[in-house]
């Protein structure tokens, strides 16, 4: 602390060093000052396929491995198959600035959904050089009330009742925001270093099938809990490292269809995106990533008929889609666990494949020492541009994302 | 009773130079040059076309604007002076043409673009691919689904490619002529962009042309027949046009010719003045029925357009007319160019383009629409900038007319009213449209458009941007620095200095 009583920001080597544009930090109230997140990041993922659950020290070690992909101002992790007691209801796991905060929002969702059972979530401020504030994490295992009025007038289906309720928790109450909403998984993130998120949720306590994590190294904003990734609606999980120079046009898209962006970045359009193009119009996973990044005109025109009738139609259809620019995300989905790894079209972000010798796990990481960290005995390669991976729970691996775009979907 | 209005322009000739050749006196076809005394002399009304000045062989000529000789006035100013002179001379409504020529204020001008640096890598398009493709018409917003698998057999509506975001405006043959309508058409042809016929149907030779033109019903009718629909590439109503909202077309009897009369079903010589409205569309519900005729007797095999110009109300008239069934609309703007109207309207009537879109293309968003539906506006570009511009604001393709026809040689005189351009464009008159040669016509245009294309490539690579689609309403890549920030408000612009966080 300073003469003035304000904490100090302590970097990646221990020295304290001034916050060059705000000396708050922020947990869920947006930074007065900003109107954009942007910056580059490291991201990891590790899924077992057989099962068996991936201990939350596992992805620690592949994302701090790349440690030098941060700065400190945000990480997080997100966990499936995490509550093997809680499979049927939407965990809604949210961080609060404070305990009105907590109490507006369980009066809201009096209304609108049955909490069947919730807790506060484990959080532990010793050993970490995070300042604070800190937030009150809690989490709500809850059932849509199928019988309320609510749920009448909004007509609507369970997924899209969830999706429409967290919008406008997140929209319009201060100092709360729901992090993650789905079933059998959550989402810990926080504005730190990676290692220091994973101590203040101590997520060496979990273990799941399917961990995905990343870290940031934000360009141009101070730290602010609620901003970082993973960014999650319903079951689905995005970590994301790059800059969509086309976000104004994806943002009006998906505002269209009833999402709100209350983060400001791109990576959150990107998450409503595979909730809007996957779950609501029903795209399988290879057409929903060629909408998001397509590929050339003069490639199309090489295609098969059927294939190349195919991608006519999706870069029509789904010009807004299109995530143009550079990126290279990780996705997460429940029911069945699925991992989604995709570059954009030009590959200018870097991502990396692995897959363990006994084929029971795959990684995938911004780079390949974060997976030799944790397994030596993988086989890597690098997906092609545009070209998604898909890991499925109890399948496998579905995609190595060097097929041709249309592979079994056409 | 008439009063004589001081010069705004004369020809100076060098006699020096001049080898009395005496082609500039064959070429002003305004009568301003004769010989006499063994060398030119000026005769007065000149309008700084610069027919002369361009074909001069040893540059003898040029055209100096005159002095202004009204008192300075700064309320009653020259302009003011000149038309009460010449309203008071007439008795009647002063015609003019092209675009206005009274300074609104230019907001492109006042609009910045941005460019990727370090966080995002910029694109080169010498080195890589940025494309250009961009298509005119409905779109389903989202693909029907058979067995879990997309159905690519279902049908789709009528969509039309093009090779660059942008369409040749509607230029009527018979405001330009035959040479210029056929130049706009094979540039259009070669460029794989779409041209729009203007009101007066399609020349027979021209069915040739006919994948890359867009017709146009106007409240005329003319030239409106079953078998003329079935020979285009697309259909646009047209409620109005930027240069005059509110008004129909206008063709003076001097352009009237031969060929037009047989065209458009009139008398030589006679004024063709098409109703103000359609007077089968006095409301939206109309609007609809005539865009389903046409659907019908076009066999749903074209996409059917709406042409509006932009006025007040224009995003809630826009969205009306994408429900009413438009599959594209285009929004044509206070600038916009035009072969003769009402110089009051033309330069009092509408809202700056820049605007238009931005409005427009934020009240379709907001009703879910615009994933439907393309957006074309036009009125007043004038350059790639423009364009590009445009385009971030949120049209998905760009409309322009004059400058194509100052490529194949017009000089924006303001002239074409009077059907006697020395170029050959807009005028009738037999001996002058053979100055155009419509083969070097089409080659200029074509040059103007992919040098604009290419410019695009540039500037969208330069913004990180490798397909045109992903500029379309990105609203995020433009700054304003304009004197006004509640234009930048209302455009859904920041200011510049207002950074992404
Ligand atoms: S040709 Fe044109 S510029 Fe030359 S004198 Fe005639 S009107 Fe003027
Ligand atoms: S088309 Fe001819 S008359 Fe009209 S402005 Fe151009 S040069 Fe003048």
């Amino acid at each position: 602390m300073d003469h003035r009583g304000r904490y100090d920001r302590v970097d990646d080597m221990g020295i304290r060093s001034h916050m060059a544009f705000d000396e708050r930090r922020y947990v869920v109230e947006i930074p007065h000052s900003m109107k954009y997140q942007m910056g580059s990041c490291g991201i990891a993922g590790a899924i077992n396929v057989n099962g068996e659950k991936i201990p939350g020290s596992m992805i620690e070690t592949m994302i701090t491995t790349m440690a030098e992909r941060e700065n400190g101002l945000g990480a997080g992790f997100v966990c499936y198959g995490l509550f093997p007691d809680h499979t049927d209801e939407y965990c809604l796991q949210f961080l609060f600035d404070d305990d009105d905060a907590r109490r507006e929002v369980e009066e809201f969702m009096k209304d609108w959904v049955e909490v069947e059972w919730d807790e506060k979530v484990y959080t532990s401020t010793n050993f970490i050089r995070i300042a604070p504030p800190f937030p009150l994490v809690r989490r709500y295992f809850a059932l849509p009330k199928r019988k309320s009025v609510q749920f009448w007038m909004q007509g609507l289906d369970d997924d899209d009742y969830i999706v429409r309720m967290v919008m406008l928790i997140n929209a319009k109450i201060k100092g709360a925001f729901c992090v993650s909403s789905g079933k059998n998984m959550a989402v810990f993130k926080g504005s730190g270093y990676a290692r220091d998120i994973a101590k203040f949720y101590d997520i060496f306590r979990y273990s799941g099938e399917m961990w995905l994590s990343h870290s940031r190294f934000p360009t141009n904003s101070p730290g602010w809990w609620a901003g970082a990734h993973p960014i999650s609606i319903l079951d689905w999980s995005v970590c994301h490292n790059g800059e969509i120079t086309s976000y104004g046009v994806n943002k009006k898209y998906v505002e269209m269809f009833g999402y709100n962006c209350a983060l400001l970045t791109d990576s959150e359009t990107i998450t409503y995106l595979w909730d809007l193009l996957v779950r609501r119009h029903g795209l399988p996973v290879e057409a929903a990533a060629f909408s998001m990044a397509p590929q050339y005109y003069s490639e199309i025109e090489r295609m098969g008929s059927q294939e190349r009738e195919l991608a006519t139609r999706l870069r029509m259809t789904y010009k807004e889609a299109f995530l143009n620019g550079p990126f290279s995300i990780l996705v997460g989905r429940g029911d069945p666990i699925t991992m989604i790894a995709l570059a954009d079209r030009k590959k200018l972000r870097p991502m990396v494949v692995g897959r363990a010798d006994d084929d029971s796990e795959f990684y995938v990481a911004s780079e390949e020492c974060a997976i030799k960290a944790v397994n030596k005995d993988t086989s890597t390669w690098t997906p092609k541009a545009g070209n998604p991976v898909v890991i499925k729970a109890g399948e496998g691996l579905v995609r190595t994302g060097l097929e041709p775009p249309f592979q079994g979907v056409v | 009773m008439d009063v004589n209005l001081p010069e705004k322009y004369r020809p100076i000739i060098d006699a020096e130079r001049c080898i009395k050749c005496r082609k500039c006196i064959r070429e002003c076809s305004f009568g301003a040059l004769r010989f006499e005394d063994d060398r030119v002399k000026y005769n007065g009304g000149c309008v700084s076309c610069l027919r002369c000045v361009t074909i001069c062989p040893t540059q003898a000529i040029a055209v100096r604007e005159v002095d202004p000789q009204f008192t300075p006035h700064p309320v009653f100013d020259e302009k003011v002076r000149r038309s009460i002179i010449a309203q008071a001379n007439s008795g009647g409504v002063l015609l003019t043409s092209c675009g206005t020529d009274k300074e609104y204020m230019d907001i492109f001008s006042h609009l910045l673009l941005d460019a990727a640096q370090v966080t995002n890598p910029s694109i080169d398009p010498l080195r890589e691919p940025v494309e250009t493709r961009t298509y005119l018409g409905r779109r389903t917003g989202r693909l029907p689904m058979r067995d879990g698998k997309i159905d690519i057999e279902a049908d789709m509506p009528p969509i039309i490619s093009m090779d660059m975001p942008l369409m040749i405006g509607h230029i009527s043959l018979g405001s330009v002529s035959y040479n210029t309508q056929k130049a706009l058409f094979s540039a259009a042809k070669d460029l794989n962009i779409i041209a729009g016929s203007g009101e007066g149907g399609l020349h027979k030779d021209f069915y040739g042309f006919s994948d890359w033109v867009c017709s146009e019903v106007a409240s005329g009718r003319f030239g409106v027949t079953a078998d003329y629909l079935k020979r285009v590439s697309s259909v646009e109503i047209k409620i109005g046009q930027g240069a005059k909202p509110g008004h129909g077309g206008h063709l003076p009897g001097e352009k009237v010719s031969e060929l037009i009369s047989e065209a458009r079903m009139i008398p030589k010589g006679t004024d063709a003045l098409s109703p103000y409205p359609h007077h089968d569309i006095y409301s939206i519900e109309d609007l609809q029925q005539l865009i389903s005729v046409l659907k019908e007797s076009t066999e749903y095999k074209v996409p059917v357009g709406v042409k509006i110009a932009a006025v007040h109300n224009v995003g809630a008239i826009a969205s009306g007319v994408v429900r009413a069934g438009a599959d594209f609309i285009t929004v044509d703007g206070l600038r916009g160019g035009t072969g003769s109207a009402p110089r009051i309207i033309r330069d009092h009537a509408g809202m700056p383009i820049e605007i238009a879109i931005a409005t427009v293309d934020q009240r379709l968003q907001e009703e879910g629409l615009r994933n439907k539906v393309t957006l074309c506006a036009g009125g007043g570009i004038r350059s790639s900038a423009d364009m590009i511009k445009a385009i971030a604001l949120g049209a998905d393709v760009v409309m322009v007319y004059t400058a194509a026809l100052v490529a194949m040689g017009c000089k924006v005189c303001q002239q074409c009213h009077q059907g006697i351009c020395a170029w050959g464009i807009a005028t009738q008159r037999d001996e002058l449209t053979k100055r155009l040669d419509p083969d070097i016509a089409t080659q200029r245009v074509t040059n103007l458009f992919r040098a604009w294309n290419e410019e695009l490539r540039e500037v969208i690579g330069a913004m990180g941007i490798d397909s045109v689609e992903s500029l379309v309403g990105n609203r995020d890549r433009l700054r304003y620095i304009g004197p006004n920030h509640r234009i930048a408000e209302i455009i859904g612009v920041k200011h510049s200095g207002e950074g992404w966080g």
